[in-house]
């Protein structure tokens, strides 16, 4: 038996930051379906001019969640956007609560 | 192999419309969608309404389908009879179904050829990377604190030579970095479905999820914990041992501290390699019982000593 290797991944947080190209290959989507995504609110860049978008890591998990939405249940891209918010804002309430 | 119920998963009548098919299941498809629904079991409560819709939709599958009867139970063993599918025409592969591969024995039985638009794919002609997967894993805090090494065994959709999906475990060994919270995803690059026709495989995200602490409970890098005291440590000040993830440690409370006060220990919560948390102590007084005479007596010359209205600011 040989020494088990224990593979270490990329821990995807607020500090990695992510470039539309890498948004794009990481999430298979393409760049024009991301402008879509940024001008209905579903993902949000740090840096406002679009030639230098940066994301936080965080939001490729936005991204995703937003493509199987839309796959899985048809909402469009602005549905997506405020079924995101209100997700968060949920999963908040019941941390709040949990706490309680 | 299970029989399957498909109206009854849809929650539908036998002679069900189509629009109602498909209202009953867009209905269900919200309310058990995994990203929507976070319950244990939503996820496969979803793939069996999609399944169920994906017979249930197409005419023809409904109709072949219908062919079995209405007294077949849910869960009941069931064997298709020979040749059940003699007579129906089925067309071609508009398979465009969600993901094929959770889909049961049963419908794999039944449509999973590809004479019926099943679930095996045409694929040696191009390359395409594999699917990207995701999964949750649960840590205990201590782990999460220390940084840990985990063995984890998850499901993963293979495709067979001849392009039928099966499912087979995939046994990972995943290095946790010290100071991971919850909610956080580790991307494991390659990790995922394995890719078609010599495509790239696809990433694995893991999800970060703690189990329940009888004592400690996090908020984001911040550990909480609920410290019971005595009145006397509360009052007069004290120097306690308390537990800390990393282990026990000495914390001074001061004089005059009330039950709710909160004491911040710097550093003790789930730290990173660029972020610090801290662990956060509520005191919580306990009260001990008067039990005997000269207990009453104490409590009662404190009464005498220490007159006080705690509910003044009640206004009564």
């Amino acid at each position: 038996m040989g020494k088990i290797h224990y593979l270490e991944g990329t821990v995807l947080d607020e500090d990695l930051r992510c470039s539309l190209v890498d948004m794009c290959r990481l999430c298979g989507v393409t760049a024009e379906l991301l402008h879509e995504m940024i001008e209905e609110g579903v993902i949000h860049p740090i840096e406002p001019a679009p030639m230098e978008w940066r994301f936080t890591a965080v939001e490729i998990k936005r991204v995703q969640t937003a493509l199987r939405l839309h796959h899985d249940l048809r909402v469009n891209l602005p549905g997506c956007a405020l079924a995101l918010d209100l997700l968060d804002e949920l999963e908040d309430l019941k941390q709040r609560r949990r706490r309680r | 192999m299970e029989y399957k119920d498909y109206y009854q998963i849809l929650g539908v009548e036998r002679d069900a419309t189509q629009d109602k098919i498909k209202q009953a299941y867009r209905k269900l498809a919200r309310k058990y969608h995994p990203d929507i629904n976070k319950e244990a079991g939503a996820e496969t409560k979803f793939k069996e309404i999609g399944e169920a819709y994906e017979v249930l939709k197409d005419p023809e599958k409904r109709t072949a389908y219908d062919k079995f009867g209405s007294n077949w139970k849910n869960g009941q063993d069931f064997t298709p009879p020979p040749n059940w599918d003699a007579g129906f025409e089925f067309s071609g592969a508009d398979y465009t179904g969600s993901d094929a591969s959770g889909f049961s024995d049963f419908f794999e039985a039944l449509f999973g050829q590809s004479q019926f638009g099943g679930t095996r794919r045409h694929y040696t002609s191009y390359r395409m990377k594999g699917e990207d997967s995701h999964a949750k894993i649960l840590l205990d805090l201590r782990d999460a604190f220390h940084g840990s090494k985990q063995t984890i065994t998850l499901s993963r959709a293979e495709m067979h030579a001849d392009g039928r999906v099966v499912t087979v475990p995939h046994t990972l060994h995943v290095a946790i970095p010290k100071g991971i919270i919850e909610g956080q995803r580790i991307r494991l690059e390659g990790q995922g479905t394995p890719g078609i026709g010599g495509g790239p495989a696809g990433d694995l995200y893991l999800e970060i999820a703690f189990r329940e602490d009888p004592f400690f409970h996090a908020e984001k890098r911040d550990i909480h914990l609920s410290l019971p005291v005595t009145p006397w440590e509360a009052a007069l000040g004290a120097t306690v041992t308390i537990p800390t993830l990393g282990g026990n440690v000495q914390m001074k409370i001061p004089a005059g501290s009330q039950g709710g006060k909160k004491l911040r220990l710097k550093d003790k919560g789930l730290c990173s390699q660029n972020k610090t948390g801290d662990q956060i102590v509520t005191l919580r007084v306990v009260v001990p019982a008067a039990v005997t005479e000269e207990q009453k007596a104490l409590y009662r010359k404190m009464a005498q000593l220490m007159p006080v209205n705690p509910r003044n600011e009640l206004g009564v």
